[in-house]
């Protein structure tokens, strides 16, 4: 099982709504792998890797968040100029839209991880792997 | 069940020989003892004895909101202050309150129609009515409890607010009867599905939602997120408080208490009577009021009245449900708008929770509309595009509704303010006073 849960909130642009969420989050000590956020002039979409999904919705919908956990690929890529490349050309070459993506790096290993939304997940896992990205499970990203 | 079959089902020449007698009663009445009708009555060039036939009416000048509240505090009462044993007052929120004085027989009057508005929702004695409709000078608590006294229901005064004693005694005590606004029953059955209180926790079985507008719409979703059936209680303040109308269980049209209260149909331009099954301003007259008459009261209530039998056997004319009030009414860039197609717009969107704030605002020289909605899981995805078109969507149905363009904010869940009494569902941030 190579997807990972990402887990999505809805913030409303308004001060303090985005420190709201991350308190949740650390009430509950759970530990943000990965995080971006896509705005909007009216909104912003809070999107997250977590060690534990479930808890993450369970505390933010406590606290009236509006969440969403959905399925994204996490690729692990060498942290020099053209790991990204190699990743997008493949998905390219397969004819593969990409939704968004957004990277971070790991401390202890020249890797950078990238965490990747493409319109059918399963297509882009396929395609991922035949043309030989290291995708990663669940246990190995929250391992990292 | 009917509650006063005589009264409820008399035949139209029945009815209309009654209506004339009382007509001209409480006509000569009113001369005879408020100043004010005096005055207005000779100012208009009318006397009682010019009331001949119930079209004489018309000959009649109208009564309005200013008028009752000019009369403040008791003006308008046409028995000395002794024979008045209860007092009511409109809430005052546009100015000085209306002031309605009842006598001991007004008082039977009220109990009488509510009874008949409780056993039409199915209501009698072995019913246990929660009452959160306010008590206190709002009509709306003590109304509903002298009906269910009336009836020999049991009565739960718990009055409006403090939503979870609420939800503890619907449970405890088994309540059968709901009685508050539609919005409140809204929120309550929010509460109650947050709190994971399921259908076989409560023993209810109908509710009397009354003293705001609402939709068809909104009645399936209270009928479904409470199973019960959901009927509208119409009622005024001015007129006696809540008992004037009221839905039967074939859920078309409000009967009114015509032997009590007489209804006519404006139009708000010409102000002309219109005939059955136009839409325009009801005017109420009280029949029988002893305390304080009312003669042609414009309510600012938009509706149509249809005569004739109704399936449920009763003859009482019905009113539409409430369309629009014309204090309400919002003009947005000239495009007459009620808050209720608004709702009804939302409504059909499939997982929106019907709480919502209408923003009107001028920035420029032009009008612009906003209506915040509480975004909810069926409403949200991780991407950005497909949260834009959920919100084109809902602006796309409120402008089929109203034929204007808005703009739709997604707020956060339970961000918009919560009413338990009646909702505020309009900030109009104009300044209109020029």
């Amino acid at each position: 099982m190579m997807k990972l849960k990402q887990t999505s909130v809805f913030l409303e642009n308004r001060k303090g709504r985005l420190w709201k969420a991350i308190s949740t989050l650390r009430e509950a000590d759970i530990n943000i792998r990965a995080l971006s956020i896509a705005d909007t002039s009216e909104f912003g979409i809070l999107r997250m890797i977590v060690p534990d999904p479930d808890k993450a919705k369970e505390v933010l919908e406590e606290n009236t968040f509006v969440v969403k956990t959905n399925e994204v690929i996490g690729v692990e890529i060498p942290d020099q100029p053209g790991g990204l490349d190699g990743i997008l050309e493949i998905l390219t070459k397969a004819d593969i839209n990409v939704e968004y993506l957004y990277a971070f790096v790991e401390k202890k290993a020249d890797q950078a991880i990238v965490v990747l939304r493409t319109e059918n997940i399963d297509a882009g896992i396929k395609a991922l792997k035949e043309g030989g990205a290291n995708l990663l499970s669940p246990e190995e990203l929250y391992r990292l | 069940m009917i509650w006063n079959r005589e009264a409820e089902c008399m035949t139209a020449g029945e009815m209309e020989e009654l209506q004339l007698k009382r007509l001209q009663e409480v006509v000569k009445r009113a001369y005879e003892n408020v100043p004010y009708y005096r005055k207005a009555f000779d100012d208009a060039g009318v006397r009682p004895e010019d009331i001949e036939t119930l079209q004489d009416i018309e000959k009649l000048p109208f009564t309005s909101k200013t008028d009752l509240r000019d009369a403040y505090p008791f003006g308008m009462f046409a028995v000395p202050d002794d024979d008045i044993v209860e007092i009511h007052t409109t809430s005052g929120t546009t100015g000085k309150p209306t002031v309605s004085g009842y006598t001991q027989n007004d008082i039977e009057l009220w109990g009488e129609v509510v009874a008949r508005a409780l056993v039409m929702a199915g209501g009698d004695k072995k019913d246990k009515i929660q009452n959160c409709y306010g008590y206190g000078l709002f009509t709306g608590g003590m109304g509903v409890h002298y009906g269910g006294q009336k009836i020999g229901a049991t009565v739960i005064p718990v009055s409006a607010g403090n939503t979870m004693r609420q939800i503890e005694i619907m449970q405890d005590f088994d309540s059968t009867i709901l009685t508050c606004t539609p919005s409140y029953a809204m929120y309550l059955a929010e509460v109650l599905e947050n709190q994971g209180v399921g259908h076989d926790k409560i023993s209810l079985k109908a509710g009397v939602f009354g003293a705001e507008m609402w939709t068809e719409e909104m009645r399936a979703e209270i009928e479904k997120r409470l199973n019960i059936d959901a009927l509208n209680i119409y009622g005024l303040t001015e007129i006696i408080g809540p008992g004037v109308a009221q839905e039967c269980m074939v859920k078309d049209g409000l009967h009114i208490f015509d032997d009590h209260f007489y209804p006519e149909i404006i139009d708000t331009q010409t102000l002309k009577a219109l005939p059955a099954g136009e839409k325009g301003e009801l005017v109420l007259t009280t029949l029988t009021r002893e305390g304080m008459p009312v003669i042609r009261f414009r309510t600012r209530d938009i509706t149509a009245l249809r005569y004739g039998q109704c399936e449920c056997g009763r003859t009482n004319v019905k009113m539409d449900r409430i369309t629009g009030r014309s204090d309400d009414m919002l003009k947005i860039r000239g495009v007459i708008v009620f808050p209720s197609q608004i709702e009804r717009a939302l409504l059909k969107i499939e997982g929106l929770e019907p709480q919502y704030q209408i923003i009107v605002s001028r920035p420029q020289q032009l009008d612009e509309l906003e209506v915040q909605v509480e975004a909810s899981p069926a409403l949200f995805s991780d991407e950005v595009k497909y949260v834009e078109e959920v919100k084109k969507n809902i602006e796309q149905h409120i402008h089929n509704e109203i034929g204007i363009r808005v703009n739709v904010t997604l707020v956060e869940p339970q961000s918009l303010p919560r009413s338990e009494g009646k909702a505020v569902r309009v900030i109009d941030k104009r300044e209109l006073s020029k």
